[in-house]
């Protein structure tokens, strides 16, 4: 037997955080290809620290859904999972390189392969791209549109900006949107000059957070000008300098984010079937059709 | 009992039956077929059958329990809810017939019925609710739209802490087999089962305060900094506050360390907490930064009733009764016109009680 276990962090504050790891979670679950999918939080319950216990597999597969490596994947997560034999160069990581470790469980007696985090991993550009599709209507955006991805950003974690930076300029490379940026709250180049930082008349926002919360909710927003109070909500696009800004939201939420959980399990030795292929195309823009037709209009 | 449980039946005694009163052995082309008070020998395989027809009952019990593949923990707990260690067969099927066979978990009130060929049928829904009709209650067969149901209060407030006594009423989960019961149990109560099994087992793994604190890092790694040599009266605190049966269902099995009990009561919950939880750690952090503060003398003027006031208003909002403080009831000293009297009476502009400031100015 294979379990899947997709560890999150939450909150005590926001019913709305753990509601992507939990969709994510019932996708996977539709798959079928594990015979057991759970989540686990930093701040919820199952906490990490019992998550273990409640699976009958013997073969465990932890995806955290967190955007950077750091203080949680290296840290607190192996910790609290009671992962001994957890030493962070198994990783042996540039920051935005891990794949996988396979650890013992010392108090359940579980084999458990434990993934790098979904933010840094390759399939995550194309969940950032889906996120453009998704917040236009247009599965063919990119032509005369900007794209920022944007992360929070600390001093303390150099990591953070690694994994907004890397998939910027792997959306880069791709060509397909006329410019592509990395931006951030807590650092520079700062979300708050966004318009500055482009020449195309519409710019898409992705937020690189797991979950829609007082960040990606109230904060962004209100840097970026779309609101000067966040209770009173935001046009999409809304006008800004001069220019048509299409926020995202938390790109956690997107429904493609399962393929990437998967795809981390995938690289860690699961056995995942076709469901990789399943779930790109399950999760396939909602309502292309309508899009398109909008987009035509 | 049906047919594949009268088959099964037959296959199982080449190893032989023992179970809850049920014993069934073969001996050569002879079977021998025992429950408590009858006892057939030398029976035929047709004679099996005949004995086993009569007793449907003690043949689908055997089956229920021994032909399903459930995980060790789930089994002890669906056992316990019926009684089934401690309880006769017949006692049990007659009472799962007549519908009267209920168990509490928590807050949760579980009922347990006969299904088709002794099938256990479980019902599920906050003990609140325990004698509302089904029907009148919000209907759910998926253990995981648990998830969602439980994710805040009958007062719409957010329960970030699963086992809070504060379980939301008007829904039902019905025809629930074992193991979406146990699903829906550990959506609403997260690992309680798990832990439950292992305390009966004797192998619950309890982690006290000090070595829970101990490991904690990051901007947690300060709560560490709170022993300093002088007892353990402020973990009492941090129990009396969070870890009360007011508060929480579990029974706190954790104290301050392997030598040293909390004064404080653990509870009386059916299902254990082996060590401080995420909600506790965040307030100890908290605490941890405001008890570094040194006490300082303030000199205030309150009459008797204002002071009797002011405690009832923290008695108020610490047992979370603020809001059953009826509007017009100025005779209550929580009341809010009352609160806002003293408010109006007692405090300065800067919201500084009887005119005294916090800081030296």
């Amino acid at each position: 037997m294979q379990a899947l276990v997709i560890v999150a962090h939450g909150s005590h504050l926001n019913p709305d955080a753990s509601t992507p790891t939990y969709e994510h979670a019932d996708t996977i679950r539709e798959a079928g290809v594990f015979d057991e999918v759970e989540t686990a939080f930093w701040k919820e319950e199952p906490s990490f620290r019992e998550v273990l216990r409640t699976l009958e597999s013997d073969e465990v597969y932890v995806v955290p859904l967190f955007i950077s490596e750091g203080y949680f994947t290296e840290e607190v997560i192996p910790r609290e999972l009671r992962l001994d034999d957890w030493d962070v160069e198994e990783w042996d990581s540039d920051g935005t390189s891990a794949t996988h470790a396979t650890l013992e469980a010392d108090d359940v007696a579980k084999t458990v392969h434990y993934c790098g985090p979904v933010g840094t991993h390759d399939a995550m550009t194309d969940v950032i791209v889906r996120r453009a599709e998704t917040v236009t209507g247009d599965p063919d955006v990119g032509d005369g549109f900007g794209l920022a991805v944007v992360g929070h950003g600390t001093e303390r974690n150099e990591n953070s900006a690694k994994a907004i930076e890397y998939h910027a300029e792997r959306v880069a490379e791709r060509d397909r949107f006329d410019e592509v940026k990395a931006l951030f709250m807590d650092e520079d180049p700062e979300i708050d000059d966004v318009t500055d930082f482009f020449e195309a008349e519409d710019v898409i926002i992705v937020p690189l957070f797991v979950a829609d919360g007082y960040h990606t909710q109230e904060d962004i927003p209100e840097d970026m000008g779309l609101t000067d109070d966040y209770r009173k909500g935001w046009d999409t696009p809304a006008e800004v300098d001069g220019h048509r800004i299409w926020y995202a939201g938390a790109v956690g939420t997107e429904a493609l984010m399962a393929d990437v959980v998967l795809e981390r399990a995938a690289d860690a030795g699961a056995d995942v079937g076709n469901a990789i292929e399943e779930i790109r195309r399950r999760t396939r823009v909602a309502g292309t059709e309508d899009a398109s037709a909008s987009a035509g209009d | 009992m049906n047919d594949t449980q009268l088959t099964a039946l037959v296959e199982a005694t080449d190893e032989g039956i023992d179970y809850d009163g049920l014993s069934v052995a073969r001996d050569g082309d002879t079977y021998t077929f025992e429950t408590p008070g009858t006892s057939h020998e030398g029976l035929d395989e047709d004679g099996l059958h005949e004995v086993a027809t009569e007793n449907p009952w003690f043949v689908s019990n055997w089956y229920f329990w021994t032909q399903a593949d459930r995980p060790d923990p789930e089994e002890a707990f669906l056992r316990w809810l019926e009684g089934a260690d401690e309880t006769p067969v017949p006692e049990r099927y007659e009472a799962m017939a007549d519908g009267g066979l209920t168990e509490s978990w928590g807050q949760l009130h579980i009922d347990i019925s006969l299904g088709q060929d002794g099938q256990r049928v479980y019902t599920l829904r906050n003990e609140e609710d325990s004698d509302a009709d089904v029907e009148a209650l919000e209907v759910h067969t998926d253990p995981l739209d648990a998830r969602e149901l439980v994710k805040h209060d009958d007062r719409g407030r957010y329960r970030p802490l699963k086992t809070a006594p504060t379980l939301p009423t008007g829904w039902a989960f019905v025809d629930l087999d074992g193991r979406a019961l146990g699903r829906a149990v550990d959506v609403i109560y997260p690992v309680t089962i798990a832990n439950w099994h292992l305390e009966r087992q004797g192998d619950l793994d309890v982690s006290h305060w000090v070595p829970t604190m101990e490991r904690q890092t990051g901007i947690y790694g300060v709560i560490q900094t709170w022993d300093r040599g002088e007892g353990h009266e402020h973990v009492n605190w941090v129990a009396e506050a969070c870890c009360d049966d007011s508060q929480c269902l579990k029974r706190r099995e954790w104290e301050y360390d392997e030598e040293t009990d909390l004064d404080v009561d653990g509870g009386d919950g059916e299902f254990p907490c082996r060590e401080p939880c995420s909600m506790v750690v965040a307030a100890a952090r908290q605490w941890t930064k405001l008890e570094a503060e040194e006490p300082k003398t303030y000199e205030f003027e309150l009459t008797p009733s204002e002071k009797e006031q002011i405690e009832a208003i923290i008695d108020t909002v610490a047992e979370g009764e603020a809001d059953e403080v009826r509007e017009a009831d100025v005779y209550d000293d929580a009341n809010r016109y009352r609160t806002r009297f003293l408010r109006a009476k007692r405090f300065d502009e800067e919201g500084n009680l009887c005119g005294v400031p916090t800081d030296d100015e």
